[in-house]
C-alpha cells in the first residue's frame, strides 16, 4: 500500500470517526463543521476533474454552485410557499424532496457548464481563466437582481428538506448523506482516471497534439470533463444551500470560485483526495484561527502563498510524497 | 429623453471608461511583459485610496494625496515584486492566480485591521468641485471632467513613455525575447520590478481619484479588478491601444445600457417588469459583450493571434 492511499484510508476514516467523537466529547457543532468541510470537498471533487486532470484552470466554478443553490433554493421556496413554480403551459409545484433538487441541481448545472464550457474552451490561457470568471460575474449579477427570488438578501427556508427514510434534521444522519454522496463521487472519480476517458483527458493536457494524432478530439474530452465537473459542483451547492437552509448570491461571487480552487490546490491538484484533504484543513483552519483572531484571512492567505511558493503538491505531496497519481 | 441626458451619461462612461483605462494599462502592462495574470492588482487600487484617504485626512492636501497614493502602490507593488511575484514567472497560471490570491486575503484583511471595517472619505478638491456649463448648457460636475481629462493624459503619458523612450523600447523588447535584452545587458529583474511598480502606480493612482466620487472601503479593488479584466480580454491582452479602446467600451456599455435599456423595454412592457428586466440584463451587458467579442476573435480585438 503506497503512503498515498494510507493517507486517503486515514482520511476516510477520519471523517467516518466525527460523529463518534462529537458524542464522545459532547459537542454536536463537531458534526455541522464536518458537514461543511464534506460538502466544500464534494465542491472541490468537482473542480477538480476540470482542473486536476483535465488542466481546465476555472475561475467561475461558482457558477455551478450557485445554481445547485438556487435549484435547491426555487423549488423549497415554493414547495414551503404553496405556490406551483410554473402554470403554464402545464403546472409545476415546488419540492421538499431531496433527491429530486439533486437532480435538478445537477442537471441544471450540467446545462450550464455545456454552454459556459463550449463558449470557454474557444480559448485558452489567461484568457480561459479571465472568461470563466467573467462568466461567474454573470450569474452573480442576475442573482442580485432577480427580485423574485430574494435578490441581494437571498432566500431562507424555514426547514431542511426531506430524504426518504432519514430525518434530515438530525445533524449526523445529515452528515452521513453527505459523506455517502462524496465517497460515492470519489469512488466514480477513480474510476474515471482508470477509464479510458480519464487517461485521454489526462494527455489531452499534457500534449493535446498527439492525441489529435491518434483520432482524440482534446475539446471535446475537456468539454465533457467541464460539464461532469460541473454537475459535482452544482449537487454540492445544492447540499451546502440545505445546511444553511440559506441561499444568496454570494455562493456565485468570484471569491468562492478563488476558494474552491484553494481548497483543490491546499490539498493537492489532481489528488484524489487532494479536495477532501483541502476542504478539511480549510475548514479546521477557519474554526481555529477564526477563533483566535477575527482577521484570520491574513494567515490563510500567508498559508496559501507557502503551500505555492514551497509546497507545490499541496497536503497530500507534503504526506505522501510527490511520485504517485500526478504525473 | 433629452440630448442632454444621452451627452451627460456618455460623458459618465468616457469617465468610468478612462478610470478603466489606468487599472487595466497596468494589468495587460504587467501581462504581457512577464507574462503574469495579477489578481492582487485590485489591492494596489485599494492601496493608493487608502492612502490618498488617510493623506487627505492628515493635510487637508489632495495633490499631497494622489502624490501619496502613487508612491505607497508604487511601493507596495515593488515589495510584492520582490518578495513573492518574482518566484511566479516561471510558473504556469495555475500559481499565479492563487498566490495572487492569497495576496488579496493578506491586503485586504491588513488594511480592515489598520483602518477598520468603516469606509473612509476623501473630499473632493474645492477647486474641483461643482458643475460647470458646456457647450449646449449642459451642467456637468468639474471633478468627473477632469478625472476624463486626468485619464487621457496619463494614457498619453504611457503610450510616448512605451513608444518614445529607452525605458519604453526596454519594455517591448522584454515583451518579445526576455533572453536577448538580458544578453544585451538589461538588467531584467529590475525593468520588471519597475514596470511592476508603474503598473501598481496607475491602479494606486486610479483608486485615489476614483476614491474622491466614491467611498474608500475594504474589498473596493475586486470589483474594479474583474472588469479590468474584462477590458483587457475584449482588448487583447497585452496590448496597451486594445486596453485603451476595451476601456472605453466597457465604461460606455456599462453606463449607457443601464441607464437606457429600462427605458428601451418600457416601450414594450409594463413599468415594472420593464425596469427590473432592463437592470438584470444592464448588469451583464459587459460580459455579454466580452462573450461575443470573443466568440468572434478568441485573443480579443488587438492580441496576437494565439
Amino acid at each position: 500500500m503506497s503512503r498515498e492511499t494510507l493517507f486517503n484510508a486515514a482520511l476516510l476514516l477520519g471523517l467516518l470517526l466525527v460523529p463518534i467523537w462529537a458524542l464522545l466529547t459532547d459537542e454536536p457543532f463537531t458534526i455541522t463543521l464536518a458537514t461543511r468541510a464534506v460538502i466544500l470537498a464534494l465542491a472541490a471533487a468537482g473542480l477538480n476533474i476540470a482542473l486536476g486532470i483535465g488542466g481546465l484552470v476555472s475561475l467561475g466554478h461558482a457558477v455551478f454552485f450557485g445554481i445547485g443553490g438556487y435549484a435547491m433554493g426555487i423549488l423549497a421556496h415554493h414547495a414551503q410557499g404553496f405556490t406551483p413554480l410554473m402554470e403554464w403551459p402545464f403546472v409545476i409545484e415546488g419540492t421538499k424532496s431531496m433527491p429530486v433538487i439533486w437532480l435538478l441541481a445537477i442537471v441544471v448545472s450540467a446545462l450550464a457548464a455545456l454552454v459556459i464550457g463550449l463558449l470557454s474552451l474557444r480559448t485558452t490561457g489567461a484568457y480561459f481563466i479571465m472568461i470563466t470568471l467573467a462568466f461567474g460575474q454573470m450569474f452573480y449579477y442576475f442573482a442580485i437582481s432577480w427580485s423574485a427570488y430574494g435578490g441581494e438578501d437571498g432566500m431562507s427556508i424555514y426547514v431542511r428538506n426531506d430524504f426518504p427514510g432519514l430525518n434530515t434534521l438530525a445533524p449526523i444522519q445529515f452528515y452521513g448523506l453527505c459523506l455517502a454522496l462524496l465517497v460515492v463521487v470519489l469512488v466514480f472519480s477513480a474510476r474515471l482516471r482508470r477509464a479510458p476517458f480519464g487517461l485521454s483527458l489526462n494527455a489531452a493536457r499534457q500534449v493535446p497534439a498527439r492525441l489529435e494524432a491518434v483520432g482524440l478530439d482534446p475539446m471535446r474530452l475537456k468539454l465533457v470533463a467541464f460539464v461532469i465537473s460541473g454537475a459535482i459542483t452544482g449537487l454540492a451547492g445544492a447540499l451546502f444551500a440545505d445546511l444553511n437552509r440559506f441561499v444568496s448570491p454570494t455562493m456565485f461571487s468570484w471569491q468562492f470560485s478563488g476558494e474552491i480552487m484553494v481548497l483543490v490546490i491546499l490539498g493537492g491538484v489532481g489528488r484524489l483526495f487532494g479536495p477532501v484533504a483541502g476542504a478539511v484543513t480549510f475548514v479546521a483552519l477557519e474554526h481555529v484561527l477564526g477563533g483566535l483572531t477575527e482577521f484570520w484571512h491574513i494567515y490563510l492567505g500567508l498559508i496559501l502563498l507557502g503551500v505555492v511558493l514551497f509546497a507545490r503538491g499541496g497536503i497530500t505531496g507534503l504526506i505522501a510524497g510527490r511520485e504517485a497519481s500526478h504525473d | 429623453m433629452s440630448t442632454i441626458l444621452i451627452i451627460e451619461q456618455m460623458l459618465n462612461g468616457l469617465q468610468s471608461g478612462v478610470m478603466l483605462f489606468l487599472m487595466a494599462a497596468g494589468l495587460t502592462l504587467i501581462f504581457g511583459v512577464m507574462g503574469l495574470i495579477n489578481l492582487a492588482h485590485g489591492s494596489l487600487y485599494m492601496v493608493g485610496a487608502f492612502a490618498a484617504a488617510a493623506v487627505a485626512g492628515l493635510t487637508g492636501s489632495f495633490v499631497l494625496a494622489l502624490m501619496a497614493a502613487l508612491v505607497a502602490a508604487a511601493l507596495a507593488g515593488a515589495v510584492i515584486e520582490i518578495l513573492v511575484i518574482r518566484r511566479l514567472y516561471d510558473s504556469d497560471h495555475l500559481d499565479q492566480v492563487l498566490a495572487t490570491f492569497a495576496l488579496i486575503l493578506i491586503f485586504s484583511e491588513g488594511t480592515r485591521w489598520v483602518f477598520g471595517s468603516f469606509p473612509l472619505f476623501l473630499d473632493i478638491p474645492d477647486a474641483l468641485s461643482g458643475p460647470v456649463t458646456l457647450p449646449g448648457g449642459i451642467e456637468y460636475p468639474l471633478y468627473r471632467l477632469a478625472l476624463i481629462v486626468a485619464g487621457l493624459l496619463v494614457g498619453v503619458g504611457l503610450w510616448v513613455l512605451i513608444e518614445r523612450t529607452r525605458l519604453g523600447i526596454q519594455i517591448r523588447a522584454g515583451e518579445n525575447d526576455r533572453e536577448m535584452i538580458a544578453a544585451l545587458g538589461v538588467d531584467i529583474s529590475k525593468l520588471y520590478t519597475l514596470v511592476f511598480a508603474l503598473g501598481a502606480a496607475l491602479a494606486g493612482l486610479a483608486g485615489a481619484l476614483v476614491g474622491a466620487i466614491q467611498s474608500v472601503q475594504v474589498g473596493m479593488g475586486e470589483p474594479v479588478l474583474i472588469l479590468a479584466f474584462v477590458v483587457i480580454v475584449i482588448g487583447g491582452i497585452g496590448s496597451i491601444k486594445g486596453a485603451f479602446i476595451g476601456a472605453l467600451l466597457v465604461g460606455l456599455t456599462d453606463t449607457l445600457v443601464g441607464i437606457f435599456l429600462p427605458e428601451l423595454l418600457k416601450l414594450f412592457m409594463d413599468a415594472a417588469p420593464a425596469t427590473s428586466a432592463g437592470s438584470a440584463i444592464a448588469s451583464m451587458s459587459i460580459y455579454i459583450l466580452m462573450s461575443l467579442v470573443l466568440i468572434w476573435r478568441p485573443s480579443g480585438l488587438f492580441g496576437a493571434r494565439a
